[in-house]
């Protein structure tokens, strides 16, 4: 992998470099929060953030999408709307480029998704290494890191940004701003293993997740599942801005007076009391304990059968948007122990 | 540098589209059973008619313009094809809305998809089919598979139950079955108030008494209600039939049946991508399966 560091000095010359390879796109301050936003100036982009409230699933996976318009005559005819922005994504965290490429296990997998493949070929990812604060815990699902799914990959080693180059495309990137990049040194190799070293250490978190699969059966008739039930709302935001959790739902609406409509997709969750309602009026997860079980079992348990992890990366955006303080780095944490009488 | 030709000449949306319905005209509605008909579907496009082939135990996503999209299993043989036929009880409001077209109206259908039963395996063994009400619908393409590839089978063993005579599923054709000596067609209702059903009466289990079976060399596929699987299971275990040859064809919530949209997992396992054919053992090491 080519690896190349930009003088921090220089950083905003390069964000007006990029803006030819699409619209430039960022974190910026909200209401006290973070949201991914298209820049109206390079000095609203805020790089040190801590997380965003949505996940940038929303630019490959967007909350409501039409697949199809329907006229009587031509049939389903596919809509291509949006598909062919070009967008540069830049600040996007290791956990959340991993979960991309989770994302991407899904949707470019058997039966790839075209509507998530087109847009995932257009909006290039700049990614940025970050300082985890007491909510994260992506160093225990493994996603602190990430070594593909990204077009260029900025450490911050002090004076410099250390940059792995991760596609001909964040190639071009690079040699578009002339001469702004700089071969690293053993210094600057140096610089960026401290880097690691702190950041390593500056986890308040830590979750198990070996043979956590197993736990999951083991406890899968625990009470602690009907503890959750009893507090869980069933209000789906730990979906909603969770950046691996995919489920969608698909809608047809009429135009009014015409036999025309559309299809649409839209984000869903398995929390919702609908989720696994058939029309025969059967449910197969009526109860509410039964719901949040599967969201955890289907996250740790049911995606390492199928992908061979967990679909979680520790982004902690769940725990930030529980209403009732469900925590899942607790939970996970309550399934492991021997003495916790409530798991019975 | 990226050249914006790239861009304007990739469209997998237009050209490599799973969720694109393909439009099919419904040539035949048979009103088998009240709110259970049959509808008969040709693809518009001829070439698709004559080249779409799908295995028993498959099934397919049925759009109805404007209402919605759902899955339905597919009740024809691929020995038979050129045509689809689709066994839809009313129940919801898409199935409604279906309910209210005639024949040569048009639907979407994409598919087929699922695994479907495992035929490989199936052939030179003796086959079991056992259903209750609306299970007969997967059922019926196994059925006709096994019937059509005649020599290809060992003792073909139906066993169906419905509530009623007039409740029957498929009845005529399978009553028409019962006389042949190729295989061993059980039909029995709950309960023949008429008086005209010259078939069995009585719960469904009880047909074991009319059929040989050797657990060691047949495939049993079973589908119907809750009541039916709580029953039939229980009776092939006690035969001892190993739990990786009772299979069982289940039902979900689906949106997009190729694996994304989430809806239809059961436990670790998309009812979709690796059912809807499941194994008893599946069945065991799933839990909320049945």
């Amino acid at each position: 992998m080519k690896i190349l560091k930009l003088p921090k000095g220089k950083l905003d010359l390069f964000a007006s470099v990029v803006q030819q390879f699409g619209e430039l796109h960022a974190p910026v301050e909200q209401d006290g929060k973070y949201v991914f936003k298209r820049l109206a100036r390079w000095p609203d982009a805020r790089l040190e953030y801590d997380r965003t409230i949505l996940p940038p699933k929303k630019y490959f996976l967007p909350p409501r999408e039409t697949l199809f318009r329907y006229r009587p005559g031509e049939g389903f005819v596919p809509s291509t709307d949006g598909l062919d922005q070009r967008i540069v994504l830049f600040g996007v965290h290791a956990c959340d480029v991993y979960a991309i490429n989770i994302l991407d296990q899904v949707f470019l997998g058997k039966y790839k998704d075209p509507y998530y493949q087109a847009r995932r070929r257009n909006i290039a990812i700049i990614g940025i290494d970050c300082t985890p604060d007491k909510q994260c815990f992506c160093r225990s699902m493994r996603a602190d890191f990430v070594d593909h799914g990204f077009d260029l990959f900025f450490y911050d080693t002090g004076d410099y940004y250390q940059a792995l180059v991760g596609t001909a495309l964040g190639d071009d990137m690079v040699l578009a701003t002339g001469n702004l990049f700089e071969p690293v040194g053993p210094a600057d190799i140096d610089a960026y293993k401290e880097r690691s070293w702190n950041k390593r250490r500056a986890f308040h978190l830590d979750v198990e997740i070996r043979d956590l699969s197993e736990i999951f059966e083991m406890e899968y008739e625990s009470g602690i599942w009907d503890q959750l039930g009893r507090k869980c709302l069933s209000c789906g935001s730990c979906s909603m801005v969770c950046p691996t959790c995919y489920c969608y739902d698909v809608s047809d609406d009429v135009e009014l007076g015409s036999r025309a409509g559309k299809r649409t997709r839209s984000w869903d969750s398995c929390l919702y009391f609908n989720h696994a309602l058939v029309a025969s009026g059967e449910n197969f997860r009526r109860d509410r304990a039964s719901r949040i079980k599967f969201r955890f079992y289907h996250k740790q348990r049911g995606f390492v059968a199928e992908y061979g992890r967990p679909s979680c990366v520790g982004c902690g955006r769940c725990v930030s948007a529980c209403p009732v303080n469900i925590d899942t780095a607790q939970v996970i944490d309550r399934l492991r122990r021997v003495e916790d009488v409530g798991s019975r | 540098m990226l050249v914006a030709d790239e861009v304007a000449t990739y469209h997998p949306v237009l050209t490599e589209n799973p969720y694109q319905p393909h439009m099919a005209r419904i040539v035949r509605i048979h009103k088998m059973v009240e709110n259970n008909h049959l509808f008969t579907l040709r693809f518009l496009e001829d070439q698709l008619a004559h080249s779409f082939r799908h295995q028993p135990g498959q099934f397919i996503m049925l759009s109805v313009p404007g209402a919605g999209e759902m899955p339905i299993s597919i009740s024809s043989s691929p020995s038979r094809p050129e045509v689809l036929e689709l066994c839809v009880r009313r129940v919801g409001r898409v199935t409604d809305a279906l309910y209210r077209l005639k024949t040569n109206d048009l639907v979407g259908v994409r598919g087929p998809y699922g695994n479907g039963y495992p035929m490989q395996e199936i052939m030179a063994n003796d086959v079991l089919l056992a259903a209750g009400g609306l299970g007969m619908a997967p059922l019926r393409s196994l059925l006709w598979y096994a019937l059509d590839h005649r020599d290809k089978f060992g003792n073909i063993t139906l066993m169906y139950g419905a509530k009623r005579p007039e409740d029957m599923l498929f009845r005529e054709e399978l009553v028409a079955l019962v006389d042949r000596t190729d295989i061993n067609c059980l039909l029995t209702v709950d309960a023949d108030p008429s008086g005209a059903w010259k078939g069995h009466v009585g719960l469904l289990p009880a047909l074991f008494d009319y059929a040989k079976i050797d657990p060691a060399r047949t495939y049993a596929a079973v589908c119907g209600p809750p009541v039916v699987y709580k029953f039939i299971l229980q009776r092939l275990l006690d035969l001892g039939f190993p739990k990786n040859r009772i299979l069982m064809s289940l039902e979900r919530r689906m949106k997009c049946g190729v694996g994304k949209c989430g809806h239809c997992s059961i436990g670790y396992k998309y009812t979709c991508m690796q059912g809807p054919i499941f194994t008893y053992w599946d069945a065991i090491n799933l839990p909320e399966m049945i």
